[in-house]
Protein backbone atom coordinates (compact mmCIF):
# COMPACT_ATOMS: atom_id res chain seq x y z
CA UNK A 1 0.00 0.00 0.00
CA UNK A 2 1.53 3.25 -1.12
CA UNK A 3 0.60 6.80 -0.26
CA UNK A 4 -1.19 6.95 -3.64
CA UNK A 5 -3.34 3.92 -2.76
CA UNK A 6 -4.28 5.36 0.63
CA UNK A 7 -5.14 8.74 -0.89
CA UNK A 8 -7.31 7.51 -3.78
CA UNK A 9 -8.74 4.58 -1.82
CA UNK A 10 -10.02 6.98 0.82
CA UNK A 11 -11.23 9.46 -1.84
CA UNK A 12 -13.25 6.63 -3.46
CA UNK A 13 -14.68 5.73 -0.05
CA UNK A 14 -15.68 9.40 0.46
CA UNK A 15 -17.45 9.42 -2.94
CA UNK A 16 -19.40 6.17 -2.32
CA UNK A 17 -20.38 7.00 1.27
CA UNK A 18 -21.31 10.62 0.62
CA UNK A 19 -23.37 9.76 -2.47
CA UNK A 20 -25.34 7.18 -0.45
CA UNK A 21 -25.70 9.71 2.36
CA UNK A 22 -26.83 12.54 0.04
CA UNK A 23 -29.41 10.45 -1.81
CA UNK A 24 -30.88 8.97 1.40
CA UNK A 25 -31.10 12.33 3.22
CA UNK A 26 -32.59 13.91 0.10
CA UNK A 27 -35.21 11.13 -0.01
CA UNK A 28 -35.98 11.66 3.68
CA UNK A 29 -36.38 15.43 3.27
CA UNK A 30 -38.59 14.98 0.20
CA UNK A 31 -40.77 12.74 2.39
CA UNK A 32 -40.88 15.37 5.15
CA UNK A 33 -41.82 18.15 2.74
CA UNK A 34 -40.77 21.81 2.86
CA UNK A 35 -39.70 22.48 6.46
CA UNK A 36 -40.63 26.14 5.97
CA UNK A 37 -44.27 25.15 5.40
CA UNK A 38 -44.12 22.57 8.20
CA UNK A 39 -42.78 25.20 10.59
CA UNK A 40 -45.39 27.73 9.51
CA UNK A 41 -48.29 25.30 9.87
CA UNK A 42 -47.25 23.20 12.86
CA UNK A 43 -44.49 25.01 14.76
CA UNK A 44 -40.89 24.13 15.53
CA UNK A 45 -41.37 21.07 17.74
CA UNK A 46 -43.65 19.28 15.27
CA UNK A 47 -41.24 20.09 12.43
CA UNK A 48 -38.27 18.66 14.33
CA UNK A 49 -40.33 15.56 15.18
CA UNK A 50 -41.25 14.94 11.54
CA UNK A 51 -37.65 15.38 10.36
CA UNK A 52 -35.81 13.36 13.04
CA UNK A 53 -38.55 10.71 13.16
CA UNK A 54 -37.64 9.55 9.66
CA UNK A 55 -35.45 6.41 9.75
CA UNK A 56 -34.21 7.04 6.20
CA UNK A 57 -32.63 10.28 7.43
CA UNK A 58 -30.60 8.42 10.06
CA UNK A 59 -29.40 5.79 7.62
CA UNK A 60 -28.29 8.69 5.41
CA UNK A 61 -26.59 10.37 8.35
CA UNK A 62 -24.76 7.10 9.16
CA UNK A 63 -23.38 7.06 5.60
CA UNK A 64 -22.41 10.73 5.94
CA UNK A 65 -20.56 9.92 9.17
CA UNK A 66 -18.63 7.19 7.35
CA UNK A 67 -17.87 9.68 4.56
CA UNK A 68 -16.62 12.13 7.20
CA UNK A 69 -14.18 9.61 8.68
CA UNK A 70 -13.03 8.63 5.21
CA UNK A 71 -12.48 12.35 4.52
CA UNK A 72 -10.45 12.81 7.73
CA UNK A 73 -8.41 9.80 6.68
CA UNK A 74 -7.87 11.16 3.17
CA UNK A 75 -6.95 14.62 4.51
CA UNK A 76 -4.28 13.06 6.69
CA UNK A 77 -2.69 11.44 3.63
CA UNK A 78 -2.94 14.28 1.19
CA UNK A 79 -3.60 18.01 0.82
CA UNK A 80 -7.10 19.39 1.15
CA UNK A 81 -6.55 21.03 -2.25
CA UNK A 82 -6.51 17.56 -3.82
CA UNK A 83 -8.84 15.61 -1.53
CA UNK A 84 -11.75 18.06 -1.23
CA UNK A 85 -12.10 18.91 -4.94
CA UNK A 86 -11.40 15.37 -6.17
CA UNK A 87 -13.98 13.76 -3.89
CA UNK A 88 -16.50 16.59 -4.40
CA UNK A 89 -16.05 16.54 -8.17
CA UNK A 90 -16.65 12.79 -8.45
CA UNK A 91 -19.52 12.99 -5.96
CA UNK A 92 -21.34 15.52 -8.21
CA UNK A 93 -21.38 13.04 -11.08
CA UNK A 94 -22.26 10.05 -8.86
CA UNK A 95 -25.09 12.06 -7.29
CA UNK A 96 -26.57 13.12 -10.63
CA UNK A 97 -26.71 9.46 -11.71
CA UNK A 98 -28.15 8.12 -8.45
CA UNK A 99 -30.64 11.01 -8.02
CA UNK A 100 -32.03 10.24 -11.47
CA UNK A 101 -32.33 6.50 -10.74
CA UNK A 102 -33.40 6.42 -7.10
CA UNK A 103 -35.01 9.83 -6.51
CA UNK A 104 -36.60 10.03 -10.00
CA UNK A 105 -35.42 13.61 -10.32
CA UNK A 106 -35.68 14.94 -13.85
CA UNK A 107 -32.00 15.34 -14.63
CA UNK A 108 -32.45 17.09 -17.97
CA UNK A 109 -29.70 18.31 -20.29
CA UNK A 110 -29.40 21.55 -18.34
CA UNK A 111 -28.77 19.72 -15.06
CA UNK A 112 -26.32 17.25 -16.58
CA UNK A 113 -24.43 20.20 -18.03
CA UNK A 114 -24.48 21.93 -14.65
CA UNK A 115 -23.20 18.82 -12.84
CA UNK A 116 -20.43 18.23 -15.40
CA UNK A 117 -19.37 21.91 -15.53
CA UNK A 118 -19.24 22.13 -11.75
CA UNK A 119 -17.35 18.82 -11.48
CA UNK A 120 -14.81 19.98 -14.09
CA UNK A 121 -14.52 23.39 -12.45
CA UNK A 122 -13.96 21.87 -9.02
CA UNK A 123 -11.26 19.59 -10.46
CA UNK A 124 -9.52 22.61 -12.07
CA UNK A 125 -9.64 24.64 -8.87
CA UNK A 126 -7.60 21.81 -7.34
CA UNK A 127 -4.64 22.37 -9.64
CA UNK B 1 -37.40 31.27 -5.00
CA UNK B 2 -38.24 33.55 -2.07
CA UNK B 3 -35.88 35.17 0.42
CA UNK B 4 -36.13 32.31 2.95
CA UNK B 5 -35.03 29.77 0.36
CA UNK B 6 -32.22 31.97 -0.91
CA UNK B 7 -31.00 32.54 2.66
CA UNK B 8 -31.07 28.77 3.28
CA UNK B 9 -28.92 28.14 0.19
CA UNK B 10 -26.54 30.95 1.29
CA UNK B 11 -26.26 29.22 4.69
CA UNK B 12 -25.28 25.97 2.98
CA UNK B 13 -22.53 27.84 1.10
CA UNK B 14 -21.14 29.87 4.03
CA UNK B 15 -21.19 27.12 6.70
CA UNK B 16 -19.87 24.51 4.27
CA UNK B 17 -16.89 26.55 3.04
CA UNK B 18 -15.82 27.81 6.48
CA UNK B 19 -16.31 24.34 8.03
CA UNK B 20 -14.07 22.67 5.45
CA UNK B 21 -11.35 25.29 5.90
CA UNK B 22 -11.41 24.82 9.69
CA UNK B 23 -11.28 21.01 9.38
CA UNK B 24 -8.37 21.23 7.00
CA UNK B 25 -6.45 23.46 9.36
CA UNK B 26 -7.10 21.08 12.25
CA UNK B 27 -6.04 17.94 10.39
CA UNK B 28 -2.80 19.60 9.29
CA UNK B 29 -1.81 19.89 12.94
CA UNK B 30 -2.69 16.23 13.58
CA UNK B 31 -0.59 14.80 10.77
CA UNK B 32 -1.03 11.62 8.75
CA UNK B 33 -3.42 9.05 10.17
CA UNK B 34 -2.82 5.36 9.63
CA UNK B 35 -5.27 2.47 9.50
CA UNK B 36 -3.56 0.69 12.39
CA UNK B 37 -3.89 3.55 14.88
CA UNK B 38 -7.56 4.24 15.53
CA UNK B 39 -6.82 6.09 18.76
CA UNK B 40 -5.31 8.86 16.64
CA UNK B 41 -8.69 9.36 14.99
CA UNK B 42 -10.35 9.93 18.38
CA UNK B 43 -7.54 12.32 19.27
CA UNK B 44 -8.04 14.16 15.96
CA UNK B 45 -11.73 14.80 16.67
CA UNK B 46 -10.87 16.81 19.80
CA UNK B 47 -8.33 19.06 18.11
CA UNK B 48 -9.62 22.68 18.55
CA UNK B 49 -9.84 23.52 14.82
CA UNK B 50 -11.53 20.19 14.11
CA UNK B 51 -14.09 21.01 16.85
CA UNK B 52 -14.72 24.43 15.24
CA UNK B 53 -15.04 22.70 11.87
CA UNK B 54 -17.56 20.18 13.23
CA UNK B 55 -19.69 22.98 14.79
CA UNK B 56 -19.69 24.92 11.48
CA UNK B 57 -20.54 21.74 9.58
CA UNK B 58 -23.51 21.17 11.93
CA UNK B 59 -24.79 24.59 10.81
CA UNK B 60 -24.15 23.46 7.26
CA UNK B 61 -26.15 20.28 7.87
CA UNK B 62 -29.25 22.06 9.22
CA UNK B 63 -29.34 24.45 6.23
CA UNK B 64 -28.57 21.58 3.84
CA UNK B 65 -31.51 19.48 5.14
CA UNK B 66 -33.80 22.51 4.92
CA UNK B 67 -32.69 23.11 1.33
CA UNK B 68 -33.32 19.46 0.41
CA UNK B 69 -36.85 19.75 1.82
CA UNK B 70 -37.82 22.28 -0.87
CA UNK B 71 -35.39 21.57 -3.72
CA UNK B 72 -33.97 18.62 -5.67
CA UNK B 73 -30.60 17.09 -4.79
CA UNK B 74 -29.44 17.78 -8.36
CA UNK B 75 -30.39 21.45 -7.81
CA UNK B 76 -28.97 21.99 -4.32
CA UNK B 77 -25.54 20.46 -4.99
CA UNK B 78 -24.58 22.48 -8.12
CA UNK B 79 -26.27 25.66 -6.81
CA UNK B 80 -24.24 25.58 -3.60
CA UNK B 81 -20.98 24.93 -5.48
CA UNK B 82 -20.56 28.73 -5.16
CA UNK B 83 -18.77 27.68 -1.96
CA UNK B 84 -15.72 26.63 -3.98
CA UNK B 85 -15.54 30.10 -5.52
CA UNK B 86 -15.90 31.58 -2.04
CA UNK B 87 -13.06 29.41 -0.72
CA UNK B 88 -10.76 30.49 -3.58
CA UNK B 89 -11.61 34.17 -2.99
CA UNK B 90 -11.03 33.78 0.77
CA UNK B 91 -7.68 32.13 0.08
CA UNK B 92 -6.78 34.97 -2.32
CA UNK B 93 -7.62 37.88 0.01
CA UNK B 94 -7.11 36.49 3.52
CA UNK B 95 -4.36 33.91 3.04
CA UNK B 96 -2.73 35.81 0.14
CA UNK B 97 -2.58 32.66 -1.94
CA UNK B 98 -1.86 33.06 -5.61
CA UNK B 99 -4.72 31.98 -7.87
CA UNK B 100 -3.37 30.35 -11.04
CA UNK B 101 -5.06 30.76 -14.46
CA UNK B 102 -6.21 27.12 -14.10
CA UNK B 103 -8.00 28.03 -10.89
CA UNK B 104 -9.68 31.03 -12.50
CA UNK B 105 -10.79 28.73 -15.34
CA UNK B 106 -12.20 26.30 -12.76
CA UNK B 107 -14.01 29.14 -10.99
CA UNK B 108 -15.51 30.26 -14.34
CA UNK B 109 -16.76 26.71 -15.06
CA UNK B 110 -18.34 26.41 -11.60
CA UNK B 111 -20.03 29.80 -12.04
CA UNK B 112 -21.35 28.67 -15.43
CA UNK B 113 -22.66 25.39 -13.95
CA UNK B 114 -24.35 27.25 -11.09
CA UNK B 115 -25.94 29.60 -13.64
CA UNK B 116 -27.25 26.66 -15.67
CA UNK B 117 -28.90 24.86 -12.76
CA UNK B 118 -30.34 27.93 -11.04
CA UNK B 119 -31.96 29.06 -14.31
CA UNK B 120 -34.13 25.92 -14.17
CA UNK B 121 -36.75 24.78 -11.66
CA UNK B 122 -35.64 23.95 -8.09
CA UNK B 123 -37.90 20.93 -7.79
CA UNK B 124 -38.95 18.52 -10.52
CA UNK B 125 -40.40 15.16 -9.47
CA UNK B 126 -41.53 14.16 -6.02
CA UNK B 127 -39.80 10.99 -4.90
CA UNK B 128 -41.74 7.73 -4.72
CA UNK B 129 -45.16 9.31 -4.73
CA UNK B 130 -44.34 11.58 -1.81
CA UNK B 131 -46.09 14.91 -2.24
CA UNK B 132 -43.96 17.86 -1.22
CA UNK B 133 -46.35 20.58 0.00
CA UNK B 134 -48.59 21.64 1.43
CA UNK B 135 -47.91 19.02 4.11
CA UNK B 136 -50.76 17.54 6.13
CA UNK B 137 -51.02 19.11 9.59
CA UNK B 138 -49.18 16.96 12.12
CA UNK B 139 -51.41 15.10 14.52
CA UNK B 140 -54.54 15.55 12.42
CA UNK B 141 -55.10 11.79 12.07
Amino acid sequence: MTNWHYTWGSILAVVVFSTAGDVLTSLAMKQSGDVGHLFHNNGLWATVKVVVGNVTLWIGVAFMAMAFFALLFALSWSDVSLVAPASASLTFIANAITAKIFLREQVDRQRWLAAILVAAGVALVAR
Amino acid sequence: MNFRKQATLAGVVLFGASGDVALSRGMKSVGALSLSQWSQVIHAIFTPWVVVGIILLLGFFVSYLSALSFADLTYVLPATAVGYILMAVLARFFLHENISPWRWAGIALIALGVGFVTAGPAKTATARGVQGHPPPPVGSA
